[in-house]
C-alpha cells in the first residue's frame, strides 16, 4: 500500500508543478522588451538584418517581389516597437490585407521565423529576449499562412 | 528473415519520405523517438510527430535507442514515417538482453507497430496544446520468459494513448518551457518485454506519464519524464520508470539524447538506471 501511494504523491508532485508553470513567467515592466532589443537603434537593426536575410532566401524573397521594401521596412520596426512596449503605433494594413493572394504555407511562415532569428542573431540579441519577441508575434500566424 | 522483413518496411517507409519529403516545421519541435518508436520523449510519447513535415509535407525518420542497465541491456531499432502533420507510423524492434544469466532464454524480443493521429493544436502555435491518440501494438517473438514468470498473454498486448503537449514562448525566464501529458491503457508488463497482464491484474488499466523540458538554446534541450507502469505480477514487483535527458539538436537531419533512466526493479533485480542514449535521423 505504502509503495502505490508513493508513487502517487510523486505524480501529483508533478502536475502541481506542470500547472504552476504559467505562473513563473516573470511580469515585466511594460517596455521592458523594447529596451531589451536596444530601443528604436536596436529595433531598427534587426528589421535592416531581417530584409538582408530575406534577401538571400530564393523562396521566401519571391513573397516580397511586389513589396515597397521601404513601406515594409518603416511598418515592420513600427510594429515590433509597439508589439515590444515602445512609443510607437502600427500604422500599417492588417496582416489579413497585407498577406491575402499570397499563398504563404506553414513551412514558408516558419522558415521566415528562422530569417528573423537569424537577424536577431547577427543583431546580437539574446536567446531569452529572441524568445518573448517570437511569442508576441506568434499569434499574427493564422491571419498570415494561406490567404 | 524478421529483421529482413523490417529493413524492408523501413526501406518503404524511407522512400515514402523521400518522394515527397519536407522539413517546414520549426527547430527542435519535431522532439525525438521514444523507446517503443513514437515521436516523444524518451520512454513518453508525447502529442508532437516523428517528423518536421508541416500539412504539405511528409517526412521519415530512423532512430536506435540504448540503455545500459546493471543487469540488462535494451536495444531498440525503428523507422517512422509521418504524413501532412496529421498521422505518424512506427515500427520499433527491441532487444532486452539478460546481462547476468549464464545459460538458457537470454534475449527477449518484441516488435511494435505504432500509430499516432494528431487530432488539434500545435505545439508551438495558438493557445490550446496540441493533442494527439496513439497505438501501439506490440507482439512478443519470443514467449519462454513471459511465460516463466506467469503473464497472462505472451504473445501481444496493444497500447492505447492520449497525449497532451505544449510549448510556451519565453515563459521560463525568456527560455521557452515545453510539457507533455499522457495517458495510456495498458497491461504490459515492463513495456510488454515481460508480456502482457498477470495474476494481480489482466485488463487495460489507464497509467499517467508526464514530461517537462526547458529550451536553454535552438539546439539544446534539458528535462524530466515520469513514466507510471502496472504491476501485474504478484511474484514479480513493477516499479514506475523516470529519466533527466539532456537533446542535442543540431539541425532537422539529426538528434542525440542523453539520458540517466531509472526503471526501477525488473523480474526481481531492483535499482536497473543506467545511460540512456538515443540517435534520431531524418532521411528525405
Amino acid at each position: 500500500m505504502v509503495i502505490p501511494m508513493l508513487r502517487f504523491l510523486k505524480l501529483c508532485s508533478l502536475l502541481v508543478l506542470l500547472a504552476c508553470l504559467p505562473a513563473c513567467q516573470t511580469q515585466p515592466t511594460d517596455d521592458a522588451l523594447y529596451h531589451e532589443l536596444g530601443g528604436m537603434e536596436g529595433i531598427t537593426r534587426i528589421t535592416d538584418n531581417f530584409i538582408y536575410e530575406i534577401g538571400f532566401d530564393k523562396n521566401i524573397v519571391r513573397h516580397f517581389e511586389e513589396t515597397d521594401l521601404d513601406r515594409f521596412r518603416e511598418k515592420f520596426i513600427e510594429q515590433v516597437c509597439e508589439l515590444s512596449g515602445g512609443p510607437c503605433r502600427y500604422s500599417g494594413d492588417s496582416m489579413v490585407d497585407v498577406h491575402t493572394n499570397m499563398n504563404i504555407t506553414e513551412a514558408e511562415f516558419n522558415q521566415t521565423v528562422d530569417l528573423l532569428i537569424a537577424a536577431m542573431n547577427r543583431s546580437g540579441i539574446a536567446h531569452p529576449t529572441q524568445n518573448k519577441l517570437l511569442a508576441l508575434l506568434a499569434p499574427t500566424r493564422p491571419d498570415i499562412i494561406y490567404q | 528473415m524478421t529483421t529482413l522483413r523490417y529493413l524492408l518496411a523501413g526501406g518503404v517507409l524511407a522512400f515514402a519520405g523521400w518522394a515527397q519529403a519536407g522539413a517546414g516545421k520549426l527547430q527542435e519541435t519535431a522532439g525525438v523517438t521514444q523507446v517503443e518508436g513514437s515521436g516523444g520523449g524518451g520512454l513518453v510519447p508525447w502529442a508532437t510527430l516523428s517528423g518536421y513535415d508541416t500539412r504539405d509535407e511528409w517526412s521519415s525518420s530512423v532512430f536506435m535507442t540504448r540503455v545500459s542497465l546493471p543487469d540488462y541491456r535494451l536495444q531498440v531499432f525503428g523507422a517512422s514515417a509521418s504524413i501532412y502533420d496529421r498521422l505518424e507510423l512506427s515500427l520499433a524492434r527491441q532487444t532486452f538482453e539478460l546481462k547476468n544469466v549464464p545459460f538458457g532464454e537470454r534475449e527477449i524480443n518484441q516488435r511494435i507497430l505504432g500509430l499516432k493521429a494528431r487530432v488539434m493544436g500545435d505545439i508551438v502555435y495558438g493557445n490550446w496544446p496540441q493533442m494527439a491518440v496513439g497505438v501501439q501494438y506490440k507482439e512478443l517473438e519470443n514467449d519462454a520468459i513471459a511465460s516463466a514468470i506467469g503473464a497472462q498473454d505472451t504473445d501481444h498486448g496493444t497500447d492505447l494513448y492520449l497525449a497532451v503537449s505544449k510549448a510556451h514562448l519565453g515563459v521560463l525566464w525568456g527560455y521557452n518551457l515545453v510539457w507533455d501529458l499522457t495517458l495510456r491503457a495498458t497491461k504490459a508488463n515492463q513495456f510488454g518485454l515481460l508480456g502482457y497482464g498477470g495474476d494481480n491484474n489482466d485488463s487495460h488499466e489507464v497509467m499517467a506519464e508526464a514530461a517537462v523540458a526547458a529550451l536553454l538554446s535552438r539546439q539544446l534541450a534539458i528535462g524530466f519524464e515520469y513514466r507510471q507502469k502496472p504491476d501485474n505480477l504478484s511474484a514479480l514487483e513493477e516499479e514506475d520508470a523516470h529519466d533527466v535527458f539532456v537533446a542535442y539538436l543540431p539541425n532537422k537531419q539529426f538528434n542525440i539524447t542523453f539520458a540517466w533512466a531509472d526503471l526501477g526493479i525488473i523480474a526481481g533485480e531492483d535499482n536497473q538506471s543506467g545511460a540512456y542514449v538515443s540517435l534520431t535521423g531524418y532521411l528525405w
